[in-house]
């Protein structure tokens, strides 16, 4: 009787491991894909525990609990950045069993404010902080840090037939509110332009809304235009392209598949037109793309730096996984 | 030995018997209650979006839900063009199928049709809807010269083809309730064969072909994947001509997309249970139809 309730706690303390890294505080339990997620790591946990010897060491040994729960990290913010943040946070407990990282979304500008307030360790954000956002920061006596973790980069592809093989971020705003309805318009075949776009709710969609559609004019009203197909998946997209001559699409650089054609990208007429690769997204020439940030409160240590320098070094191997650009 | 057994079990008889009567009632009772329980949650979610946005944008011709405007205008029209479309595309070849198999085909090819069709039923949505995509959408695009091949007449195509095996068994076992002596009449009178089946035996079986009709549009309208896997999802208004060969958005659609993200309670998570509302509705409206013609059927007590 006693063994079996030793492990069912264990099996307790597991779950609320997992349920700790929850993506999102709202919406979150509907989250179809991050339920299946965690029912999954659940069960697949479960079964690890039910085995003797997952539980043993820490019965074994108090202290090393005690020290676990001390070495927690908080860390929340940016929606863009919650996937890669949970599969960071993922990999890293999975090798330091000791560490233990809750990760939450929420937005970018939850993620700072509760920085500013002192309740996380780590701010995710996918854009700067705002200078009044550092003063309010450094008026409670913090002093926030920004490091680059991860670039998002956008690519726009056609069908490889396509003749069109460049494009200004204005042209691009056009064909997507539909000014521009036909490839004739931009050098190309006659041929009808089909709008292809991600889904409202992905943050892809709200990027290329702001930055490319209103050219980043806040005042802008600019919408998708209504004859937009929003497609449920990035595959959508890649198989409408790949079959279809007349279609246009976007998607994050690390989702783009061999079989579709990439558009060169200029910031205006005169600009240069650039292909988004890892090295122009880097360098900054590549239109469509942006840092993503995490912030500290103050210079980290211990636990925190240690994690940040995985991020740095090994976790970026992650980052091309989750259909963004690593660092280098 | 075989009295002793036969005692027990009959004087536990009555206690077996008070048991499963009690379960059955349990059972019969919670299927109620949940039904009731899921529209009282419906209503619950749903209904505050009526008050959180104005009519005019309710009903309004734009969904862009991210921006406010919770349009459901296009979705609304978006499935019932689909769903009507779907039907006209079924019917004629659900009823033509039923009465082939039913009045004319050899014994030996109605027992190996009517499994075939049954099976039909069973291929899943999202198998359906992939095949629409990949191999369906591209036929339609480039033998009807329409910029895509996503679009509201390939989404009708899928589901007609869904909406086919509910009809064509439905049908069937309608026809199959008209009396052999209906028949022998006809023919007696010197009626061909399809002169029967025409005039005698379809009009006789006709309010069971009705329900076949309700019940496969039901199937249709609350389809969701294979939907939203072929009609592009493109929310703009379909009212011009050829909006039948461009892309639309379905209720349906819309719900599954984008419930997965939303932040509940947001008023984009109440309008997505005010379309879930609407869509009860539709249906409930359709069940309510369909029940009706078998209720008529009843009181001028005819065939069954």
């Amino acid at each position: 009787m006693r063994f079996i309730f030793r492990h069912f706690s264990c099996a307790l303390r597991a779950f609320h491991r997992v349920l700790r890294i929850s993506p999102l505080p709202d919406g979150g339990l509907f989250s179809f894909s991050s339920l299946i997620s965690r029912l999954a790591i659940g069960l697949s946990l479960l079964s690890l525990i039910w085995m003797p010897v997952a539980c043993r060491p820490r019965q074994a040994n108090p202290v090393d609990g005690a020290s676990a729960a001390a070495r927690t990290i908080e860390n929340k913010g940016s929606d863009t950045l919650v996937n890669l943040a949970l599969a960071w946070a993922e990999a890293y407990m999975g090798r330091y069993p000791d560490v233990r990282i809750s990760v939450t979304g929420g937005g970018s500008g939850t993620g700072i404010a509760a920085l500013i307030n002192g309740t996380v360790d780590l701010a995710n954000a996918s854009r700067a902080m705002k200078p009044e956002e550092v003063a309010a920061a450094e008026a409670n006596g913090i002093s926030p840090v920004e490091f680059t973790v991860a670039r998002d980069a956008i690519a726009v592809v056609v069908h490889p037939s396509n003749p069109v093989d460049r494009l200004t971020l204005r042209q691009i705003s056009d064909i997507y509110t539909g000014k521009i309805t036909n490839w004739s318009q931009v050098g190309g075949q006659d041929r009808p332009i089909v709008l292809l776009s991600r889904e409202s709710n992905s943050g892809t969609y709200v990027y290329l809304l702001e930055n490319v559609i209103r050219l980043g004019d806040k005042e802008s009203d600019l919408l998708f235009s209504p004859d937009t197909l929003l497609m449920p998946s990035s595959e959508g997209i890649s198989a409408e392209v790949r079959q279809n001559p007349n279609s246009i699409g976007y998607d994050g650089l690390g989702y783009v598949t061999a079989d579709q054609k990439v558009v060169a990208v200029a910031r205006d007429v005169d600009g240069p037109y650039v292909l988004p690769s890892v090295e122009t997204v880097n360098d900054d020439s590549y239109p469509i793309s942006r840092p993503l940030y995490v912030y500290t409160a103050g210079e980290p240590t211990g636990a925190v730096e240690e994690y940040l320098k995985w991020i740095l070094d090994e976790g970026q191997t992650l980052v091309s996984e989750l259909g963004f650009v690593p660092l280098r | 030995m075989m009295d002793q057994t036969d005692n027990r079990t009959s004087s536990r008889r009555p206690w077996a018997e008070f048991g499963i009567e009690a379960l059955i009632q349990v059972v019969g009772f919670s299927s109620i209650g949940l039904v009731v329980l899921i529209f009282l949650f419906l209503i619950r979610e749903g209904v505050p979006v009526f008050f959180e946005v104005p009519l005019g944008n309710l009903f309004g011709t734009r969904w862009y839900p991210t921006f406010d405007l919770f349009g459901t205008l296009p979705l609304l029209l978006g499935s019932v063009l689909v769903t009507a479309i779907a039907m006209v595309i079924a019917l004629p070849l659900g009823m033509a199928t039923a009465i082939f198999v039913r009045e004319v085909a050899p014994g030996w090819a109605r027992e190996v049709l009517k499994p075939m069709i049954e099976v039909l039923a069973g291929i899943p949505s999202v198998v359906l809807g992939f095949f629409g995509m990949t191999l369906i959408a591209p036929v339609v695009r480039e033998t009807l010269g329409v910029p895509t091949g996503l679009t509201a007449f390939t989404g009708a195509l899928i589901l007609a083809y869904m909406a086919l095996p509910t009809i064509i068994s439905v049908a069937e076992d309608a026809l199959d309730a008209v009396p052999k002596s209906y028949r022998d009449a006809g023919l007696a009178m010197g009626a061909t064969q399809w002169q029967t089946i025409w005039r005698v035996v379809v009009p006789a079986a006709r309010s069971g072909i009705v329900m076949a009709m309700m019940l496969g549009m039901g199937r249709a309208i609350g389809e969701t994947m294979a939907v939203m896997l072929v009609t592009g999802n493109a929310a703009r208004l379909p009212l011009s001509l050829d909006s039948l060969f461009r892309p639309v958005r379905t209720m349906t659609a819309t719900v599954a997309a984008e419930m997965g993200e939303v932040a509940q309670g947001s008023t984009h998570y109440h309008a997505l249970f005010g379309i879930g509302i609407i869509l009860f509705l539709l249906t409930f409206l359709i069940n309510l139809a369909a029940a009706s013609t078998i209720f008529k059927k009843r009181r001028r007590g005819g065939l069954r």
